[in-house]
Formats: structure tokens, sequence, C-alpha cells
């Protein structure tokens, strides 16, 4: 039975419901006592009594239901199964083995491309597969319906003039919106740990102290016993140095121009100008960072190089300071719109004060509304150094792979998304070193940034308190 | 008449032996000649003259929206920062033109020091607050004559004693009526003629409003004050002119004894009887 039916069923039975409610209601009204609540209140009171827990129970059952239905069809197959042509005793299959017959089954019971030839062995799992799904969605709807007469019976009796139903909506309500609120928290938890596991994974092969302070980065190792090939060295100082000084250099280039803007479009500006020119400015934001890649890669780059020629520096064409310029360029619109907005926040009577006293525009800006607006602008530069430091597209383009140990602005270097994204990247092997150290850079670099936001979380909120 | 009113008149007798004097050594210090004021399309001041005279308290009373607060901030060119608003008119301090190009509306708001219906301290120390007009006129050449004078100016608005401890705690840290007693010490700092004060005593409890205004009495002796205000006792407490504003109309001028015994004009008798307003 088709899950969209089953719903749109609950969904009419739930309407329904809500008019039985609301009509049992207005009767009751007709006695001597008024009703507590309004009669829809009543019916909303059924419905959801309705909905909810068949709902529930449709989530509950299909996040159980192929592991069930999958272990039941192994069950029936017979003891001996042909795989790769030659038969086998059932449980002494390899876990690999048996997880890609289970995949043909299931691939060939929905019609999918089945790896290998269809063997008779695989036909007939389908067919109990097949057969096994329809009955569990058939006990799921009988459930489910019985779970939504209960609903409606017992809530239904419940109707009195007396009953609190807009008070109990309330509280079902309540619940909703904190369901909604926990799923955001529980998917960040879920994220952190499945970096932890994996970093884990990662640090039971090569020691945290090693990699934490080590000095030198090649992820290279050997992938086979007869591979000639270096052992391998994760020490993160190096590609962790690299995000530092792009993300230095995207800021030198950010913040000025940035908090200029904002002052300007702010304070100087006229209304007409601003509402050109800070649009324009925000189109910036929505340029992809893959466009910015590519512009920083075959456009800067050779720029700096051939300028660097020119007074007889020796610049590599993939240098930090290429990278770091245009991921700069790409943050102003956050540093310029975020700082825009607090700037104007600040309190017109500040500035009338000044003016009051006989202040240039300048002075109010730099000794009175800069001040106060000085943590809202922290916080937003903070988000901005957050921004550079996850960035990965344009690192990935033009910044190179070399971890070099440099502070040189010319030279390659490489950084911590770099990394990432080309150790786990290709056809990786997902038990060597290499491919887990991803993980372990990803959850350095998710504390980092974490410990940032929160940071600038909390100034923010220190200058929020000011102006109440 | 109203009551509480005449209380007032009565509870302040200095008022009358001072305006004797005033009229004796009366000098104006403020004319201002048929100033209108449009914002945008909306003409919010209509041909307003009116004399402000010096050493004396001239009070604005009117209700909301009559354009009292807006004639107020022509006075220092505070309506230079709103874009749309346009000024008409002769306005002059001591004779001299205060629209004129040649006016530099920096040195003329120094002249004309000007304080706000809301304490808006500065987020810096009580000290910084009123250091900011002398420092950045250049008022001062060193740090002992700058104490000297922040002491002075805090002393003037009665604030010195309360605060003399602690000069370097945040300025938004002090009571309402401290934040406004700061303010008005900011302004003085600076060595102002004349005072604006737009509604100074509106967000503040009744006692903080009667420290202002025996503050405000007191600085009569050395300034031009010029004040807006929506408490018709207050007028008749503090001032010596009382002009009477209508709906972008001056509608009537004078004394402040006269105006709230014998108004001439039908509106003003109207409005400081409470019959609107």
């Amino acid at each position: 039975m088709n899950y969209g039916a089953i719903l749109a069923t609950l969904l009419v039975l739930t309407v329904i419901g809500f008019y039985l409610g609301r009509g049992r209601a207005r009767a009751a009204a007709g006695a001597p006592t008024r009703l507590h609540s309004l009669p829809g209140y009543y019916g909303a009171h059924v419905a959801i009594w309705m909905a909810l827990p068949a709902f529930a129970l449709f989530l509950f059952w299909i996040s159980f239901q192929s592991a069930i239905v999958e272990g039941m069809v192994w069950n029936g197959l017979p003891d001996r199964v042909a795989v790769l042509g030659e038969a086998k005793p059932k449980n002494a299959l390899p876990a690999a083995q048996k997880q890609l017959l289970i995949n043909n089954i299931r691939n060939y019971a929905s019609g999918d491309i089945v790896s290998g030839e269809i063997t008779d062995l695989v036909k007939q799992g389908a067919a109990a597969y097949r057969r096994l799904e329809v009955l569990s969605s058939w006990i799921m709807a009988a459930a489910m319906a019985l779970l939504a007469a209960i609903g409606l019976l017992v809530t239904y009796r419940s109707i009195s003039p007396a009953m609190r139903a807009r008070n109990r909506v309330e509280r079902v309500l309540l619940l909703l919106l904190m369901v909604a609120s926990t799923i955001a928290i529980l998917t960040t938890v879920g994220i952190v740990l499945s970096l932890l596991f994996e970093a884990l994974a990662f640090f039971t092969k090569v020691s945290p102290v090693d990699f934490l302070f080590g000095l030198e980065w090649s992820p290279q190792t050997a992938i086979r016993a007869d591979q000639v090939g270096a052992s391998g060295a994760f020490g993160a100082i190096p590609v962790f140095t690299g995000t530092l000084l792009i993300t230095v250099i995207a800021m030198i280039v950010a913040v000025p121009v940035g908090l200029f803007a904002a002052i300007y479009l702010s304070e100087y500006a006229s209304r007409r100008v601003r509402a050109t020119v800070k649009p324009v400015l925000e189109v910036l934001a929505g340029i992809p960072t893959v466009v910015y890649g590519f512009f920083a890669a075959l456009t800067v780059a050779p720029l700096i190089r051939d300028a660097g020629a020119a007074i007889g520096l020796t610049v590599a064409s993939e240098s930090a300071l290429a990278a770091g310029l245009i991921m700069g360029i790409m943050i102003i619109p956050f540093v310029s719109s975020l700082s825009d907005d607090i700037i104007i926040a600040v309190p017109q009577a500040l500035r009338d004060g000044s003016y009051g006293l006989g202040a240039t525009r300048s002075e109010t800006v730099r000794q009175v509304v800069l001040p106060a607006a000085l943590p809202g602008i922290v916080g937003a530069v903070l988000l901005g150094v957050s921004r550079a430091i996850g960035e990965t597209m344009i690192v990935v383009m033009a910044a190179g792979l070399s971890a070099r140990l440099t502070v040189n602005p010319f030279d390659a270097v490489t950084t911590v998304t770099v990394q990432i994204v080309t150790n786990l990247t290709g056809d990786p092997e997902f038990d060597s070193p290499k491919t887990l150290s991803a993980f372990a850079l990803g959850l350095v670099l998710l504390l980092v940034t974490l410990c940032l936001n929160v940071i600038a979380l909390r100034v923010v909120q220190k200058y929020r308190e000011k102006y109440d | 008449m109203d009551e509480n009113i005449a209380e007032a008149i009565v509870a302040a007798p200095e008022a009358d032996a001072s305006d004797a004097v005033d009229a004796e050594t009366f000098r104006v210090k403020m004319t201002t000649r048929n100033v209108n004021v449009h914002y945008a399309e909306k003409h919010a001041l209509r041909d307003v003259t009116l004399d402000i005279g010096e050493r004396e308290v001239t009070a604005l009373i009117g209700p909301s929206g009559c354009g009292k607060s807006t004639y107020l901030r022509c006075l220092n060119r505070m309506n230079d920062t709103i874009d749309i608003c346009r000024v008409t008119g002769r306005l002059e301090l001591d004779g001299q033109d205060i629209y004129d190009d040649s006016v530099d509306v920096v040195q003329l708001r120094a002249s004309i020091g000007m304080v706000f219906q809301k304490p808006n301290p500065f987020p810096k120390s009580i000290f910084d607050n009123v250091a900011y007009g002398p420092r950045i006129h250049g008022l001062v050449s060193d740090r002992a004559d700058l104490d000297q004078l922040v002491e002075q100016s805090l002393r003037k608005a009665g604030l010195f004693d309360e605060v003399k401890d602690r000069l370097g705690d945040p300025g938004t840290s002090l009571s309402g009526g401290q934040q406004q007693r700061l303010c008005i010490a900011r302004a003085i700092a600076v060595g102002p003629e004349v005072i604006l004060m737009d509604e100074p005593c509106s967000s503040l409890d009744p006692i903080a409003t009667a420290r202002i205004e025996e503050l405000i009495d007191e600085l009569r002796q050395n300034y031009t004050i010029v004040i807006v205000t929506h408490s018709m006792q207050q007028a008749a407490r503090v001032s010596q002119k009382t002009a009477f504003f209508h709906l972008g109309d001056l509608i009537e001028q004078g004394e402040t004894p006269q105006i709230f015994t014998n108004p001439r004009d039908e509106k003003t008798q109207g409005y400081i009887t409470g019959r609107f307003g």
C-alpha cells in the first residue's frame, strides 16, 4: 500500500475528526453553562490526538521496517546460497558478500539495477521481500487506523463545556515547537559525533600529539605492500598555518574596505545612493565561490606573479596572497552589510548630541558612533573570520597543495579545507590514515569556528543589552 | 485659569522681581524674522517672528506637532542634518545671520548648545563625556586645564558632588536625572552663550525634574536659555518669556505671568486651561 495514500487518508480522517469535535462542542454549548473554549479548539483537540500518535507510529515504522523485512527475507533463504557461482553455507558468508546479496534482492524487488547475474536466489528473495513489504504496510495502516480511532473516541467523549480545550491545544503546540528546535540541535550533535568517531579512528593510527604539534604534513602513504612510499607524516601545524596566513590576508582586505563602505553607506550616503549601492555590494555575496576561485587562479595569481617578477620578487604562481586577496573581496559584503546594520542601529540621539556640541561628521563617526557600534562590529568581523577559515573553493583553486610552514604571502601554502577535500575526494580507502586525517582536520576546524562563533555571539549580545 | 499654574506662579515670587530687573536691562540675544520651515511638502512652521532675550529663559509651549521643537532646532541649525528640511527667513545671533554662507555651522553649534529630550550620554566615561566638546574644539591645552574645565562644568550642572569619585564610570551608569545633568554639563563645557533645551524633563521623575528646574534657574545668570516644554507648570516656574505655538503658527508671545494670567488670544486661553492640547 502506498505511503502517500496512507498519509492522505489520515489527513482526511483528521479533518473529519475536527468537524466532528467542533460539531459536538457546539451542540454542548446549548447547555446552561458556557463553553470554556471556542468550538474550533475542541475540533483541533480531536484532530491533534487523531493525527499525532498515528503519524508518530508511521515515522517509527518506516525507520525500522526495512531492517526487519531484510532480516525476515534473509531467514527465509535456503541454508546454502549460490554466490559468485559457488554454493556456500548462508551463515558463513563474509559480511560484505551478505550485504551485496541483500542489496541485490532489494534492488531487484524495487526494479533497480542488480550487480552481477540475476540468479533464482535473488528472484526468490525479491518475491519474499515484496510480499513482506506489502504485508508490513497493511499492518502499519491498520495500526494507524486503530490509534486514530482511539484518539477520536477518547477526545470526542471528553468534550464538555468544562473541558479546557484551548489550554490543551496550547500545550501540544508548545511540544511541537520544542521538537522543531530539538531537530536542529540533534543534527549538530550528529555531525559532531560522526566527525568524532572517524577522528578517533584516525587517532588510533596517528598519535594526537604528532597531529596537533607535528611540523610536517605529507599524507601520502603506501597503499599496497609492494609499493614504494613514505609512511606519511601528519603534523597539522603547516596546514593550520596556511589557513591562518590566508585568513589574515583576507581580513586585512575585508575589514578596512568593508568597514569604510559601511560607514559611507550609513553616515554619508544620501538615501538614493544607499538604496542603489547597498544591494550592489550585496551582490558580491551572491557570487558563487567557485567563480571567485577561478578568478583568483586564472587572473589575479598570474597578475601578482608578474608584478612580483617585475620588482624582483619570487612569487609562486599559486600564492597565498592571491587566494587571500580574493577571499577578502568575497568577505567584504559580510563585514560591510552587518556593520552597516549595526551602525544604523546606533541611536540618532547620540549623533544629535555630538552635532549639537559642534562636532563635525567625521568626529562624530570616529568618537561617538564607532565606539557605540564597536562590539557589534567586532561580532561582524569575527563572523567574517569564520567564513574565511571555512572557505574551501577559492583556496582549492588558488592556494595549492604544498603544505609549507611559512608566513611568506608570496609562497604557495595549503589550508585545512583544501586538505580535507583532496584527502576525501577521488577513490579513497576508508581505513587509511590519509583519508581519516580529513575527519581529524574537520573536527579541529569545527571546534575553532565554533569558538569564534560563540565569542562573536557573546560580543553581539553584550551590545544588544546596552541600548534596550 | 488652571489652579496648579496659579500656584506655580505664586510659588515663584522671584520671577516677578527678576522680570522687573530684566525689563530694565533687556537685551535681545537672538532675533528671528519670518521663519518658515518645510519638511518636503509639509509646511511645518509659518512666519515665526520672535526675539530671544539675553540671560533669561524663554519657554516654547503648545500641543504636540505645533512646531515648537522644529523652531528650536532652527536656532542652532540642527535641521541641517535632515535632508528634506528647508528653512527660510532671517535668524540672527547678536545681529549676525546664522544661515549666512560665511557662518561655520560647527562653530555656531559650539556657541549655541543643545540638551535633548532623552538623556543621550555618549558611550564613554563621565569625564570623557564632558571633555568631548573641549577636546574637539581644542579649548584647553593641557590635562590640568581640562580637569579643571570638566570639574567646573560638572559643578555648574550641579552634578560634581555626586560623581566626583567615579568620573571614570560610563555615563550610561548614571540615573536618568543625573544623565540629563551630565548632558547639560557637556553642553556647558564648550562655553556656549545660548542653551537650547528640547523637553529636557519629559523622561524624568518629579524629583529629578525639580532638580533640573532649579538648575535652569541658576544657569539663567550666565546663559540665554530656550526651553521647549509640554508642562505648563514648568513653563510658568522656570521662564520669564513664553511663546505659544499652534499648528505651525506662533499664536502669542509675552511675559510669562501675563501669558498665564491674562492671555490675549482665545487659543492660548484654551490651551493653558486644558481645553485642548
